[in-house]
Protein backbone atom coordinates (compact mmCIF):
# COMPACT_ATOMS: atom_id res chain seq x y z
CA UNK A 1 0.00 0.00 0.00
CA UNK A 2 2.57 2.18 1.27
CA UNK A 3 4.57 1.25 -2.10
CA UNK A 4 1.94 1.84 -4.87
CA UNK A 5 1.35 5.23 -2.97
CA UNK A 6 4.71 6.63 -2.93
CA UNK A 7 4.85 5.37 -6.72
CA UNK A 8 1.31 7.03 -8.01
CA UNK A 9 3.06 10.17 -6.28
CA UNK A 10 6.04 9.95 -8.31
CA UNK A 11 4.16 9.62 -11.84
CA UNK A 12 0.91 11.85 -11.10
CA UNK A 13 2.66 14.56 -9.46
CA UNK A 14 5.39 15.54 -12.14
CA UNK A 15 2.10 14.46 -14.73
CA UNK A 16 0.07 16.87 -13.05
CA UNK A 17 3.27 19.74 -13.08
CA UNK A 18 3.77 19.29 -16.56
CA UNK A 19 0.09 20.31 -17.32
CA UNK A 20 0.22 22.55 -15.22
CA UNK A 21 3.13 24.02 -16.36
CA UNK A 22 4.99 23.95 -13.05
CA UNK A 23 8.59 22.36 -14.64
CA UNK A 24 10.15 23.12 -11.12
CA UNK A 25 7.90 20.68 -9.65
CA UNK A 26 9.23 18.14 -11.91
CA UNK A 27 13.43 19.28 -11.46
CA UNK A 28 12.59 18.58 -8.13
CA UNK A 29 10.90 15.28 -8.45
CA UNK A 30 14.15 14.63 -10.66
CA UNK A 31 16.10 14.97 -8.25
CA UNK A 32 14.29 12.79 -5.51
CA UNK A 33 14.34 9.55 -8.03
CA UNK A 34 18.14 10.66 -8.85
CA UNK A 35 18.61 10.38 -4.91
CA UNK A 36 16.37 7.26 -5.00
CA UNK A 37 18.42 5.28 -7.45
CA UNK A 38 21.60 6.19 -5.41
CA UNK A 39 19.83 4.92 -2.22
CA UNK A 40 18.72 2.18 -3.76
CA UNK A 41 22.02 1.35 -4.83
CA UNK A 42 23.17 1.78 -1.35
CA UNK A 43 20.33 0.13 0.33
CA UNK A 44 21.86 -3.45 -1.92
CA UNK A 45 24.95 -3.56 0.66
CA UNK A 46 23.52 -1.74 4.17
CA UNK A 47 19.88 -3.89 3.85
CA UNK A 48 21.12 -6.80 2.65
CA UNK A 49 24.79 -7.17 2.99
CA UNK A 50 24.81 -5.29 6.51
CA UNK A 51 27.57 -3.28 4.98
CA UNK A 52 27.73 0.21 6.41
CA UNK A 53 29.72 2.67 3.95
CA UNK A 54 30.42 6.14 4.50
CA UNK A 55 31.99 5.53 1.38
CA UNK A 56 29.56 5.63 -1.82
CA UNK A 57 30.19 9.60 -2.64
CA UNK A 58 32.27 7.74 -4.23
CA UNK A 59 30.66 5.46 -6.64
CA UNK A 60 28.38 9.01 -6.94
CA UNK A 61 31.24 11.07 -7.85
CA UNK A 62 33.04 8.22 -10.30
CA UNK A 63 29.12 8.40 -12.37
CA UNK A 64 29.37 12.45 -12.32
CA UNK A 65 32.69 12.79 -13.35
CA UNK A 66 32.37 9.89 -16.14
CA UNK A 67 29.66 12.11 -17.52
CA UNK A 68 31.26 15.23 -17.09
CA UNK A 69 34.68 14.28 -18.42
CA UNK A 70 33.27 12.92 -21.47
CA UNK A 71 30.74 15.64 -22.81
CA UNK A 72 33.41 18.16 -21.42
CA UNK A 73 35.78 16.59 -24.28
CA UNK A 74 32.69 16.36 -26.42
CA UNK A 75 31.55 19.64 -26.21
CA UNK A 76 35.09 21.16 -26.81
CA UNK A 77 36.08 18.43 -29.83
CA UNK A 78 39.13 18.12 -27.57
CA UNK A 79 39.95 14.30 -27.46
CA UNK A 80 40.86 11.96 -24.81
CA UNK A 81 44.59 11.20 -24.49
CA UNK A 82 45.27 12.71 -27.43
CA UNK A 83 48.70 11.77 -28.09
CA UNK A 84 47.78 8.22 -27.68
CA UNK A 85 44.29 6.81 -27.78
CA UNK A 86 42.44 9.90 -29.17
CA UNK A 87 38.82 9.00 -27.92
CA UNK A 88 36.56 11.04 -28.73
CA UNK A 89 34.27 12.18 -25.76
CA UNK A 90 30.33 11.88 -25.75
CA UNK A 91 26.88 13.67 -25.70
CA UNK A 92 25.29 10.21 -25.38
CA UNK A 93 23.79 9.04 -22.40
CA UNK A 94 23.46 5.42 -23.15
CA UNK A 95 27.47 5.48 -23.87
CA UNK A 96 27.93 7.79 -20.46
CA UNK A 97 25.81 5.63 -18.34
CA UNK A 98 27.39 2.44 -19.49
CA UNK A 99 30.89 4.16 -18.95
CA UNK A 100 29.42 5.57 -15.24
CA UNK A 101 28.49 1.68 -14.24
CA UNK A 102 31.46 0.27 -15.67
CA UNK A 103 33.75 2.84 -13.67
CA UNK A 104 31.63 2.55 -10.19
CA UNK A 105 31.72 -0.99 -10.21
CA UNK A 106 35.64 -1.22 -10.79
CA UNK A 107 36.32 1.45 -8.01
CA UNK A 108 33.76 -0.97 -6.12
CA UNK A 109 35.71 -3.98 -6.73
CA UNK A 110 38.74 -2.31 -5.96
CA UNK A 111 37.48 -0.67 -2.92
CA UNK A 112 35.50 -3.80 -1.40
CA UNK A 113 38.60 -5.90 -2.02
CA UNK A 114 40.29 -4.09 0.37
CA UNK A 115 37.47 -2.84 2.67
CA UNK A 116 36.43 -5.84 3.20
CA UNK A 117 39.04 -6.93 4.86
CA UNK A 118 38.28 -5.67 7.78
CA UNK A 119 34.30 -4.74 9.44
CA UNK A 120 32.32 -3.03 12.08
CA UNK A 121 33.42 0.55 12.77
CA UNK A 122 36.90 -0.46 10.88
CA UNK A 123 35.31 -0.93 7.61
CA UNK A 124 33.42 2.32 8.21
CA UNK A 125 36.42 4.16 8.60
CA UNK A 126 38.03 2.86 5.06
CA UNK A 127 35.12 3.34 3.29
CA UNK A 128 35.13 7.30 4.33
CA UNK A 129 38.52 7.54 3.91
CA UNK A 130 38.49 6.21 0.24
CA UNK A 131 35.69 8.69 -0.08
CA UNK A 132 38.12 11.61 1.08
CA UNK A 133 41.01 10.51 -1.21
CA UNK A 134 38.58 10.97 -4.21
CA UNK A 135 37.27 14.12 -2.81
CA UNK A 136 40.87 15.81 -2.51
CA UNK A 137 42.20 14.22 -5.43
CA UNK A 138 39.20 15.85 -7.50
CA UNK A 139 39.99 19.21 -5.73
CA UNK A 140 43.40 19.69 -7.32
CA UNK A 141 42.43 18.16 -11.00
CA UNK A 142 42.64 21.73 -12.47
CA UNK A 143 42.31 19.60 -16.09
CA UNK A 144 38.71 19.06 -15.20
CA UNK A 145 38.20 22.35 -12.95
CA UNK A 146 39.51 21.28 -9.93
CA UNK A 147 37.39 22.98 -6.88
CA UNK A 148 35.45 25.08 -9.10
CA UNK A 149 34.28 21.90 -10.87
CA UNK A 150 32.88 21.40 -14.26
CA UNK A 151 30.05 22.74 -16.48
CA UNK A 152 28.52 21.40 -19.62
CA UNK A 153 26.60 23.51 -21.65
CA UNK A 154 23.89 21.44 -23.12
CA UNK A 155 22.49 17.97 -21.42
CA UNK A 156 23.25 15.13 -23.13
CA UNK A 157 21.04 13.07 -25.24
CA UNK A 158 18.83 9.93 -25.70
CA UNK A 159 17.72 8.39 -28.62
CA UNK A 160 14.57 8.92 -29.31
CA UNK A 161 14.24 11.59 -26.85
CA UNK A 162 13.83 15.42 -25.97
CA UNK A 163 16.55 15.32 -22.70
CA UNK A 164 15.94 18.93 -22.59
CA UNK A 165 12.24 18.59 -21.75
CA UNK A 166 11.97 18.26 -17.95
CA UNK A 167 9.20 15.28 -18.00
CA UNK A 168 11.09 13.47 -20.53
CA UNK A 169 14.07 13.60 -18.61
CA UNK A 170 12.56 12.72 -15.15
CA UNK A 171 10.70 9.85 -17.33
CA UNK A 172 14.15 8.64 -18.41
CA UNK A 173 15.53 8.56 -14.54
CA UNK A 174 12.28 6.96 -12.81
CA UNK A 175 12.47 4.55 -15.42
CA UNK A 176 16.33 3.55 -14.76
CA UNK A 177 14.72 3.89 -10.76
CA UNK A 178 12.02 1.44 -11.45
CA UNK A 179 14.64 -1.32 -12.88
CA UNK A 180 16.80 -0.51 -10.41
CA UNK A 181 14.12 -1.59 -7.73
CA UNK A 182 13.31 -4.53 -10.18
CA UNK A 183 16.90 -5.68 -9.91
CA UNK A 184 17.26 -5.07 -5.97
CA UNK A 185 13.72 -6.96 -5.90
CA UNK A 186 15.21 -10.31 -8.08
CA UNK A 187 18.36 -10.20 -5.94
CA UNK A 188 16.59 -9.99 -2.42
CA UNK A 189 13.99 -12.76 -3.01
CA UNK A 190 17.04 -14.88 -5.49
CA UNK A 191 19.64 -17.72 -3.31
CA UNK A 192 22.00 -15.13 -3.86
CA UNK A 193 20.43 -12.60 -1.76
CA UNK A 194 19.16 -15.44 0.92
CA UNK A 195 23.10 -16.01 1.42
CA UNK A 196 23.55 -12.72 1.72
CA UNK A 197 20.91 -12.09 4.19
CA UNK A 198 22.18 -14.94 6.39
CA UNK A 199 25.94 -13.75 5.85
CA UNK A 200 24.58 -10.70 7.47
CA UNK A 201 22.82 -11.99 10.28
CA UNK A 202 25.60 -14.45 11.29
CA UNK A 203 28.57 -13.88 9.28
CA UNK A 204 30.78 -16.73 10.45
CA UNK A 205 28.38 -19.96 10.66
CA UNK A 206 26.93 -19.25 7.18
CA UNK A 207 30.68 -20.39 6.27
CA UNK A 208 29.85 -23.69 7.71
CA UNK A 209 27.29 -24.53 5.25
CA UNK A 210 29.63 -24.06 2.50
CA UNK A 211 28.52 -20.37 1.59
CA UNK A 212 31.20 -18.31 0.54
CA UNK A 213 29.68 -14.38 2.39
CA UNK A 214 33.08 -12.68 2.03
CA UNK A 215 32.75 -12.98 -1.92
CA UNK A 216 28.77 -12.65 -1.91
CA UNK A 217 29.26 -9.51 -0.02
CA UNK A 218 31.84 -8.17 -2.51
CA UNK A 219 29.73 -8.82 -5.42
CA UNK A 220 26.62 -6.73 -3.85
CA UNK A 221 29.03 -4.38 -2.94
CA UNK A 222 29.94 -4.10 -6.78
CA UNK A 223 26.62 -3.95 -7.84
CA UNK A 224 25.46 -1.62 -5.12
CA UNK A 225 28.50 0.88 -6.28
CA UNK A 226 27.37 0.38 -9.91
CA UNK A 227 23.66 1.69 -9.52
CA UNK A 228 25.26 4.62 -7.54
CA UNK A 229 27.67 5.62 -10.11
CA UNK A 230 24.17 5.48 -12.51
CA UNK A 231 22.71 7.76 -10.22
CA UNK A 232 25.75 10.21 -10.30
CA UNK A 233 25.86 10.14 -13.69
CA UNK A 234 22.15 11.36 -13.72
CA UNK A 235 22.34 13.98 -11.31
CA UNK A 236 25.60 15.19 -13.20
CA UNK A 237 23.26 15.88 -16.19
CA UNK A 238 20.14 17.10 -14.32
CA UNK A 239 22.34 19.81 -12.95
CA UNK A 240 24.92 19.98 -16.06
CA UNK A 241 27.19 20.42 -13.74
CA UNK A 242 29.59 18.14 -11.63
CA UNK A 243 31.95 18.99 -8.93
CA UNK A 244 34.24 17.82 -6.32
CA UNK A 245 31.29 17.67 -3.67
CA UNK A 246 29.96 14.68 -5.32
CA UNK A 247 32.67 12.82 -3.51
CA UNK A 248 32.55 14.79 -0.05
CA UNK A 249 31.28 12.59 2.96
CA UNK A 250 28.53 15.00 3.45
CA UNK A 251 27.42 12.93 -0.04
CA UNK A 252 27.78 9.47 1.59
CA UNK A 253 25.90 10.84 4.74
CA UNK A 254 23.28 11.89 2.91
CA UNK A 255 22.98 8.85 0.79
CA UNK A 256 22.33 7.17 4.11
CA UNK A 257 19.77 8.97 5.37
CA UNK A 258 18.02 8.28 2.48
CA UNK A 259 18.11 4.51 3.34
CA UNK A 260 17.71 5.72 7.02
CA UNK A 261 14.89 8.24 6.96
CA UNK A 262 12.84 5.48 4.73
CA UNK A 263 13.98 2.39 5.97
CA UNK A 264 17.01 0.08 6.06
CA UNK A 265 16.42 -3.00 4.08
CA UNK A 266 12.87 -2.49 2.84
CA UNK A 267 12.37 -1.97 -0.81
CA UNK A 268 10.98 1.39 -1.25
CA UNK A 269 12.14 2.47 1.93
CA UNK A 270 15.31 4.73 -0.24
CA UNK A 271 12.77 6.06 -2.51
CA UNK A 272 10.03 6.84 0.64
CA UNK A 273 13.60 8.91 2.61
CA UNK A 274 14.94 10.62 -0.87
CA UNK A 275 11.75 11.59 -1.41
CA UNK A 276 11.11 12.52 2.11
CA UNK A 277 14.34 14.26 2.42
CA UNK A 278 13.65 16.62 -0.95
CA UNK A 279 10.38 17.87 0.07
CA UNK A 280 11.45 18.76 3.61
CA UNK A 281 14.57 20.34 1.85
CA UNK A 282 12.21 22.42 -0.42
CA UNK A 283 9.31 23.33 1.81
CA UNK A 284 11.29 23.66 4.95
CA UNK A 285 14.19 25.55 3.18
CA UNK A 286 11.65 28.06 2.18
CA UNK A 287 11.05 28.58 6.05
CA UNK A 288 14.33 28.63 7.57
CA UNK A 289 18.19 28.19 6.35
CA UNK A 290 18.55 26.14 9.57
CA UNK A 291 16.16 23.04 7.92
CA UNK A 292 18.87 20.98 9.22
CA UNK A 293 17.68 20.87 12.74
CA UNK A 294 13.88 19.66 12.10
CA UNK A 295 15.69 17.02 9.67
CA UNK A 296 18.41 15.99 12.72
CA UNK A 297 14.89 15.93 14.54
CA UNK A 298 13.18 13.30 12.58
CA UNK A 299 16.01 11.18 11.70
CA UNK A 300 16.50 11.26 15.69
CA UNK A 301 13.17 9.86 16.23
CA UNK A 302 13.59 7.29 13.30
CA UNK A 303 16.39 5.47 15.10
CA UNK A 304 14.95 5.79 18.08
CA UNK A 305 11.61 4.72 17.49
CA UNK A 306 11.02 3.39 14.06
CA UNK A 307 14.00 1.58 13.32
CA UNK A 308 11.96 0.15 10.48
CA UNK A 309 11.69 4.15 8.69
CA UNK A 310 9.13 5.40 7.58
CA UNK A 311 8.15 2.44 5.10
CA UNK A 312 8.22 0.32 8.13
CA UNK A 313 6.05 2.91 10.81
CA UNK A 314 3.09 2.76 7.84
CA UNK A 315 3.16 -0.55 6.82
CA UNK A 316 4.32 -2.41 9.75
CA UNK A 317 6.98 -5.22 10.03
CA UNK A 318 6.89 -7.13 6.94
CA UNK A 319 9.10 -9.87 5.11
CA UNK A 320 13.02 -9.44 5.00
CA UNK A 321 13.36 -6.73 2.21
CA UNK A 322 9.63 -5.48 1.20
CA UNK B 1 37.94 -46.17 4.41
CA UNK B 2 39.02 -43.36 6.96
CA UNK B 3 37.10 -40.22 6.16
CA UNK B 4 38.89 -37.67 8.90
CA UNK B 5 41.96 -37.71 10.28
CA UNK B 6 43.68 -35.54 12.90
CA UNK B 7 47.31 -35.94 13.86
CA UNK B 8 48.79 -33.79 16.72
CA UNK B 9 46.40 -30.98 15.80
CA UNK B 10 47.25 -28.12 18.08
CA UNK B 11 45.14 -24.64 18.15
CA UNK B 12 45.22 -21.34 20.29
CA UNK B 13 43.01 -18.23 20.88
CA UNK B 14 45.90 -16.01 20.89
CA UNK B 15 48.33 -16.87 23.73
CA UNK B 16 46.01 -19.06 25.32
CA UNK B 17 47.03 -23.08 24.06
CA UNK B 18 43.31 -24.97 23.60
CA UNK B 19 44.28 -28.23 21.78
CA UNK B 20 47.70 -29.98 22.63
CA UNK B 21 48.16 -32.46 19.93
CA UNK B 22 44.61 -33.70 19.52
CA UNK B 23 44.43 -36.95 17.65
CA UNK B 24 41.16 -38.57 16.26
CA UNK B 25 39.97 -40.96 13.20
CA UNK B 26 36.51 -41.35 12.02
CA UNK B 27 36.29 -44.10 8.95
CA UNK B 28 33.49 -44.16 6.50
CA UNK B 29 29.51 -44.65 8.26
CA UNK B 30 31.03 -44.50 11.82
CA UNK B 31 29.97 -42.67 14.90
CA UNK B 32 32.73 -41.53 16.93
CA UNK B 33 31.13 -40.07 21.02
CA UNK B 34 33.25 -36.97 21.95
CA UNK B 35 33.09 -36.12 25.23
CA UNK B 36 34.73 -34.12 27.97
CA UNK B 37 34.72 -31.41 30.56
CA UNK B 38 33.89 -28.03 29.82
CA UNK B 39 36.98 -26.51 28.23
CA UNK B 40 38.89 -29.34 27.21
CA UNK B 41 38.74 -29.02 23.80
CA UNK B 42 36.34 -30.29 22.24
CA UNK B 43 34.42 -27.44 20.40
CA UNK B 44 37.79 -25.72 19.85
CA UNK B 45 38.36 -29.48 17.97
CA UNK B 46 35.13 -28.63 16.04
CA UNK B 47 36.14 -25.22 14.89
CA UNK B 48 39.41 -26.78 13.92
CA UNK B 49 38.24 -29.29 11.60
CA UNK B 50 35.63 -27.10 10.28
CA UNK B 51 38.30 -24.57 9.65
CA UNK B 52 36.93 -21.53 12.06
CA UNK B 53 40.32 -21.24 13.94
CA UNK B 54 43.35 -21.89 12.21
CA UNK B 55 45.38 -25.14 13.50
CA UNK B 56 48.60 -26.54 13.14
CA UNK B 57 49.09 -30.18 12.94
CA UNK B 58 47.68 -32.99 10.27
CA UNK B 59 44.21 -32.25 9.26
CA UNK B 60 42.85 -34.66 6.25
CA UNK B 61 39.17 -35.00 5.20
CA UNK B 62 38.70 -37.58 2.41
CA UNK B 63 42.39 -37.23 1.06
CA UNK B 64 42.31 -33.48 1.38
CA UNK B 65 44.51 -31.35 3.43
CA UNK B 66 42.15 -29.03 5.27
CA UNK B 67 44.71 -26.83 6.49
CA UNK B 68 44.93 -25.27 3.06
CA UNK B 69 41.05 -24.84 2.78
CA UNK B 70 39.00 -22.21 3.87
CA UNK B 71 35.74 -22.88 6.14
CA UNK B 72 33.19 -23.35 3.16
CA UNK B 73 35.81 -25.07 1.08
CA UNK B 74 35.73 -27.94 3.98
CA UNK B 75 32.05 -27.59 4.21
CA UNK B 76 31.65 -28.02 0.35
CA UNK B 77 34.05 -31.17 0.73
CA UNK B 78 31.30 -32.61 3.10
CA UNK B 79 31.48 -31.20 6.45
CA UNK B 80 28.42 -30.56 7.80
CA UNK B 81 28.02 -28.50 11.22
CA UNK B 82 25.23 -28.43 13.87
CA UNK B 83 26.96 -25.74 15.88
CA UNK B 84 26.30 -25.34 19.62
CA UNK B 85 24.11 -22.63 20.54
CA UNK B 86 22.23 -23.27 17.28
CA UNK B 87 22.92 -20.34 15.50
CA UNK B 88 19.98 -20.23 12.97
CA UNK B 89 19.88 -17.33 10.31
CA UNK B 90 16.55 -15.63 12.69
CA UNK B 91 15.04 -13.69 10.10
CA UNK B 92 15.43 -16.15 7.47
CA UNK B 93 11.42 -18.44 7.65
CA UNK B 94 12.57 -22.46 8.51
CA UNK B 95 12.47 -22.76 4.45
CA UNK B 96 15.10 -19.84 3.34
CA UNK B 97 17.13 -21.50 6.63
CA UNK B 98 17.25 -24.77 4.70
CA UNK B 99 16.78 -23.36 1.20
CA UNK B 100 19.74 -21.28 1.97
CA UNK B 101 22.02 -24.57 2.44
CA UNK B 102 20.94 -26.11 0.12
CA UNK B 103 23.12 -28.50 -2.17
CA UNK B 104 22.17 -31.64 -4.47
CA UNK B 105 22.31 -35.19 -2.76
CA UNK B 106 19.92 -37.23 -0.93
CA UNK B 107 18.88 -34.26 1.63
CA UNK B 108 16.22 -32.51 -0.06
CA UNK B 109 13.47 -30.31 1.88
CA UNK B 110 10.99 -33.30 1.39
CA UNK B 111 13.64 -35.45 3.57
CA UNK B 112 13.97 -32.69 6.04
CA UNK B 113 10.36 -32.43 6.82
CA UNK B 114 10.14 -36.40 7.12
CA UNK B 115 12.44 -36.43 9.60
CA UNK B 116 11.28 -33.15 11.36
CA UNK B 117 7.53 -32.92 10.69
CA UNK B 118 7.83 -29.90 13.37
CA UNK B 119 9.99 -28.32 10.78
CA UNK B 120 7.49 -28.79 7.48
CA UNK B 121 4.50 -27.46 9.84
CA UNK B 122 6.63 -23.92 10.46
CA UNK B 123 8.27 -23.86 6.89
CA UNK B 124 7.26 -20.16 6.43
CA UNK B 125 7.86 -18.99 10.27
CA UNK B 126 10.70 -17.21 11.13
CA UNK B 127 13.71 -18.78 12.69
CA UNK B 128 13.69 -16.32 15.77
CA UNK B 129 10.16 -17.20 16.28
CA UNK B 130 10.60 -21.24 16.95
CA UNK B 131 11.14 -22.72 20.15
CA UNK B 132 14.52 -23.80 20.92
CA UNK B 133 13.99 -27.89 20.26
CA UNK B 134 12.39 -26.56 16.93
CA UNK B 135 15.43 -24.44 16.26
CA UNK B 136 17.70 -27.27 17.18
CA UNK B 137 15.95 -29.34 14.55
CA UNK B 138 16.48 -26.46 11.95
CA UNK B 139 20.11 -26.53 12.77
CA UNK B 140 20.35 -30.31 11.91
CA UNK B 141 18.05 -29.68 9.02
CA UNK B 142 20.23 -27.16 7.39
CA UNK B 143 23.74 -29.13 8.20
CA UNK B 144 21.48 -31.74 6.36
CA UNK B 145 20.73 -30.15 3.53
CA UNK B 146 24.47 -29.45 2.63
CA UNK B 147 24.19 -33.06 1.91
CA UNK B 148 27.47 -33.58 4.39
CA UNK B 149 29.82 -37.11 4.50
CA UNK B 150 30.14 -36.25 8.01
CA UNK B 151 27.99 -34.59 10.00
CA UNK B 152 29.12 -32.79 13.75
CA UNK B 153 27.04 -32.31 16.29
CA UNK B 154 27.80 -30.18 19.19
CA UNK B 155 25.92 -30.30 21.91
CA UNK B 156 23.21 -31.05 20.18
CA UNK B 157 20.48 -31.35 22.97
CA UNK B 158 21.97 -29.06 25.63
CA UNK B 159 19.38 -27.27 27.67
CA UNK B 160 16.15 -29.05 25.40
CA UNK B 161 13.36 -30.59 27.11
CA UNK B 162 13.67 -34.41 27.76
CA UNK B 163 10.66 -34.81 25.01
CA UNK B 164 12.26 -32.78 22.65
CA UNK B 165 15.99 -34.42 23.72
CA UNK B 166 14.63 -37.64 22.91
CA UNK B 167 13.37 -36.57 19.59
CA UNK B 168 16.27 -35.52 18.62
CA UNK B 169 18.30 -38.65 19.61
CA UNK B 170 15.78 -40.64 18.11
CA UNK B 171 16.88 -38.86 14.50
CA UNK B 172 20.42 -38.93 15.41
CA UNK B 173 19.76 -42.61 15.51
CA UNK B 174 18.24 -43.09 12.41
CA UNK B 175 20.58 -41.12 10.37
CA UNK B 176 22.94 -43.80 11.71
CA UNK B 177 21.03 -46.56 10.80
CA UNK B 178 18.84 -45.42 7.90
CA UNK B 179 21.81 -42.98 5.87
CA UNK B 180 25.04 -44.35 6.98
CA UNK B 181 25.71 -40.84 7.62
CA UNK B 182 29.58 -40.91 9.52
CA UNK B 183 29.01 -38.90 12.68
CA UNK B 184 30.56 -37.06 15.36
CA UNK B 185 28.67 -36.36 17.98
CA UNK B 186 29.86 -34.15 20.76
CA UNK B 187 28.01 -34.83 23.97
CA UNK B 188 27.90 -35.56 27.88
CA UNK B 189 24.71 -37.71 27.48
CA UNK B 190 26.39 -41.16 27.78
CA UNK B 191 23.10 -42.91 28.15
CA UNK B 192 21.57 -41.78 24.68
CA UNK B 193 25.53 -41.68 23.32
CA UNK B 194 25.49 -45.55 23.95
CA UNK B 195 22.90 -45.98 21.70
CA UNK B 196 24.11 -43.67 18.91
CA UNK B 197 28.25 -44.18 19.05
CA UNK B 198 30.58 -46.82 17.75
CA UNK B 199 33.28 -45.21 19.88
CA UNK B 200 34.21 -42.87 22.29
CA UNK B 201 37.07 -40.56 21.96
CA UNK B 202 37.22 -38.39 25.86
CA UNK B 203 38.97 -35.29 25.62
CA UNK B 204 40.78 -33.69 28.50
CA UNK B 205 43.49 -30.57 28.05
CA UNK B 206 43.49 -30.43 24.42
CA UNK B 207 44.23 -34.11 24.17
CA UNK B 208 42.46 -37.50 24.10
CA UNK B 209 42.33 -39.24 27.42
CA UNK B 210 40.74 -42.15 26.17
CA UNK B 211 39.83 -43.84 23.21
CA UNK B 212 37.67 -46.83 22.55
CA UNK B 213 34.77 -49.07 21.83
CA UNK B 214 31.64 -47.05 23.09
CA UNK B 215 30.89 -50.43 25.33
CA UNK B 216 34.17 -50.45 26.51
CA UNK B 217 33.79 -47.25 28.58
CA UNK B 218 33.07 -48.05 31.97
CA UNK B 219 31.80 -46.18 34.57
CA UNK B 220 34.87 -44.90 36.37
CA UNK B 221 36.53 -43.87 33.28
CA UNK B 222 33.60 -41.98 32.36
CA UNK B 223 32.89 -40.25 35.75
CA UNK B 224 36.89 -39.46 35.92
CA UNK B 225 37.12 -37.64 32.41
CA UNK B 226 33.81 -36.67 31.82
CA UNK B 227 32.33 -36.35 35.10
CA UNK B 228 29.20 -38.29 34.35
Amino acid sequence: MVNAALVAALVGVPLWAHVAGEPFTITLATRAVIFALAAVGLNLALGLGGLVSLGHAVFFGIGGYAMGILAFHAQNYLPMFPETLAIEGTKSMPVIWLVAVIASALAALVIGLLSLRTAGVYFIMITLAFGQMFYYFTISWSAYGGEDGLSIWVRNGFPGLNTLDPIQFYGLCFTLLCGALWLSHRIARSPFGLMLNAARQVPHRVETVGLDGQRAKLVVFVISGAITGLAGALFADLNRFVSPTMFSWHMSGEIMIFVILGGVARLFGPVAGAVLFVAMEHVLGDLSDYWHIYLGALLLGIVLFARGGVVGLLAGRAKSHD
Amino acid sequence: MTLLTLEGVTASYGASQALFGMDLAIAEGEAVAMMGRNGMGKTTTVRAICRMLPAGGRLVFDGHDLTRLASHQAAKLGIGLVPEGRRCFRDLTVEENLVVAARSGHWDLARVAELFPRLAERRSQRASTLSGGEQQMLAIGRALMTNPRLLILDEATEGLAPLIRAEIWAAIARLKTETGLSLLVIDKSLKELRGVADRAVLVARGQVAWAGAMDALDAETSARHVGV
